[in-house]
């Protein structure tokens, strides 16, 4: 008990330590690849390539003056940033990251908490994570913030259920919520990889989860063009820095999300090396390195995302929403089932490299119509066309 | 069983703490001085008109209305998804993957017979 006392408090430690560090390195990654994409410099003077940039950024936030609206409403406004940063924060907290750490007292899972209600948590987490937007922007007592914080709402809880029945798909596969055996599931070889057998999942998944951390094309909340600044508008100082913070913190979680349901999680391709015990230190660093690899990855896409599409209108937001997302994720469960059924039912396989790639098949076949009905906005233009044009 | 549970409260427990921190040391480190402009709102420099704590679009409660029924829908589907393939229906004693199969294609019709009557009812064009 001691022994996991001590491991546990260890784990949480380096694990808030990591995503702090992170979320730092993140904001100034985004800047320098922004920098990159327009090609201009960016932040590369406080320290060798910009580095310290986060850092003087951090210490100014925390010694500038705060602006408190004297209309504003005293309590839910300094609540209302811990709202947002906490659960941002919590979610990580079942996500596996690597191989299991062997030390003489016994093997240490590396997840912070291996929760078995799985990524439900997530999904529960996540979703409280609106709370702290809407009352920053009804707390403040500004038109614009409060615009921002009511379009947040109906944004991240539109796009929620797509999110939700996407991991179905996942759950059919892995019949089982719990994040580690998600992982399990798919090292049996590269293409029970998730995204083969659920590419469509994925790609709802992806959507939605850029709309549930307001990223472009998605971020309404905060369209600096109409809004100033959205629900933060009235946040300076370490408050902002808080809502900062919590929005990064979302991204690191949605990306290692990416990679567990959908990308082998912490499962190094090619190899069954890294799958089965004993488990030993390299197995541990290595696993590691692939999780932060793949992280890596859809942290970029998430960038270079932001730097090329354009922001939705909030008509088209929501139509995307419940008119193309919601049905196409309901749809694609009753396709995904029944194929199964066929395979393990009637044909009798059971779940290996050759279903993956059946069932990727099938993804592939639905992708192609979809994808040319989705294409240059045909979808989405017509579904708006009745009240708007 | 329940040490996950103890190593998540713990991690909880650190976080809010973080939280109550980050915004207990920016009260005392940063400065305050405060003038009747910069308490007002920030609405681009015009001065604010009214109140904004007025009634807003009904258009939201619809929307919230929406999601509460479909993410119950999601919710039902979850236990289903978890039985559905590599439990074969709880261990071979369940009634079996093509019952729980047409039992799941039978809610998600009527399911989407009430989502095309709100869609032709209107609730989802934003105008």
């Amino acid at each position: 008990m001691t022994f996991f006392l001590v491991a546990s408090i260890v784990k949480i430690l380096v694990v808030f330590t990591v995503i702090m560090v992170g979320v730092a390195l993140l904001t100034l990654a985004e800047r320098r690849i922004c920098a990159w994409i327009q090609d201009r410099l960016g932040p590369n003077r406080v320290g060798p390539e910009g580095l310290l940039q986060p850092a003087a950024d951090g210490l100014k936030n925390l010694l500038k003056e705060e602006t408190l609206p004297g209309q504003a409403d005293r309590l839910l406004f300094v609540l209302a940033p811990a709202l947002a940063f906490v659960p941002a924060l919590l979610a990580i907290a079942v996500v596996p990251f690597g191989a299991p750490l062997p030390t003489p007292w016994g093997d240490v899972p590396l997840v912070v908490a291996d929760l078995p209600v799985g990524f439900l948590y997530i999904l529960a987490i996540g979703s409280l994570g609106v709370y702290g937007v809407v009352l920053a922007g009804w707390s403040s007592n500004n038109k614009y913030a409060l615009l921002g914080g009511l379009r947040s709402s109906a944004q991240m809880i539109s796009y929620e259920i797509a999110l939700g029945m996407s991991t179905v798909a996942v759950l059919l596969l892995a019949g089982n919520v719990t994040l580690s055996d998600v992982v399990a599931r798919q090292q049996q070889s590269l293409f029970t990889w998730n995204v083969f057998p659920l590419g469509l999942a994925y790609f709802i998944f992806t959507v939605a989860a850029f709309a549930e951390t307001n990223r472009l094309p998605f971020d309404l909340p905060e369209a600096e063009a109409e809004l100033i600044a959205g629900y933060h508008t009235e946040y300076s100082a370490m408050k902002f820095s808080m809502f900062y913070i919590a929005e990064y913190a979302n991204m690191v979680t949605a990306s290692a999300l990416m990679a567990t349901l959908f990308f082998g999680g912490w499962d190094i391709p090619f190899t069954h090396w890294d799958d089965a015990p004993p488990w030993t230190v390299a197995k541990t660093l290595a696993t590691l390195g692939v999780f932060a690899l793949k992280v890596c990855c859809f942290l970029f896409l998430y960038i270079w995302v932001r730097w090329t599409l354009p922001r939705f209108r909030y008509d088209q937001l929501m139509a995307l929403g419940w008119k193309v997302m919601l049905p196409l994720a309901l749809v694609y469960i009753a396709l995904l089932a029944t194929a199964i059924w066929v395979l393990h039912d009637r044909l009798g396989w059971t779940y290996d490299s050759r279903f993956a790639l059946a069932l990727c098949g099938l993804n592939v076949l639905l992708a192609i119509p979809l994808f040319f009905v989705l294409d240059r906005g045909h979808l989405i233009a017509s579904s708006v066309a009745e009240g708007g044009a | 069983m329940r040490e996950p549970y103890v190593s998540f409260l713990l991690y909880a427990v650190f976080v809010v703490a973080n939280a109550a921190l980050l915004i207990g040391v920016s009260h005392f480190a940063a400065p305050r001085r405060p003038t009747p402009s910069k308490l007002e709102p920030y609405e681009s420099g015009m001065p604010p008109l009214g109140d904004a704590h007025e009634r807003f679009s009904v258009k939201f409660y619809l929307v919230a209305m929406l999601f509460i029924v479909f993410d119950i829908e999601t919710v039902f589907l979850i236990p289903w998804g978890a039985i559905y393939f590599s439990g074969d229906g709880a261990g071979g004693t369940g009634p079996g993957m093509g019952f729980l199969l047409a039992e799941m294609l039978v809610f998600l019709a009527i399911l989407f017979v009430g989502y095309v009557y709100v869609w032709k009812r209107g609730a989802f064009d934003w105008d």
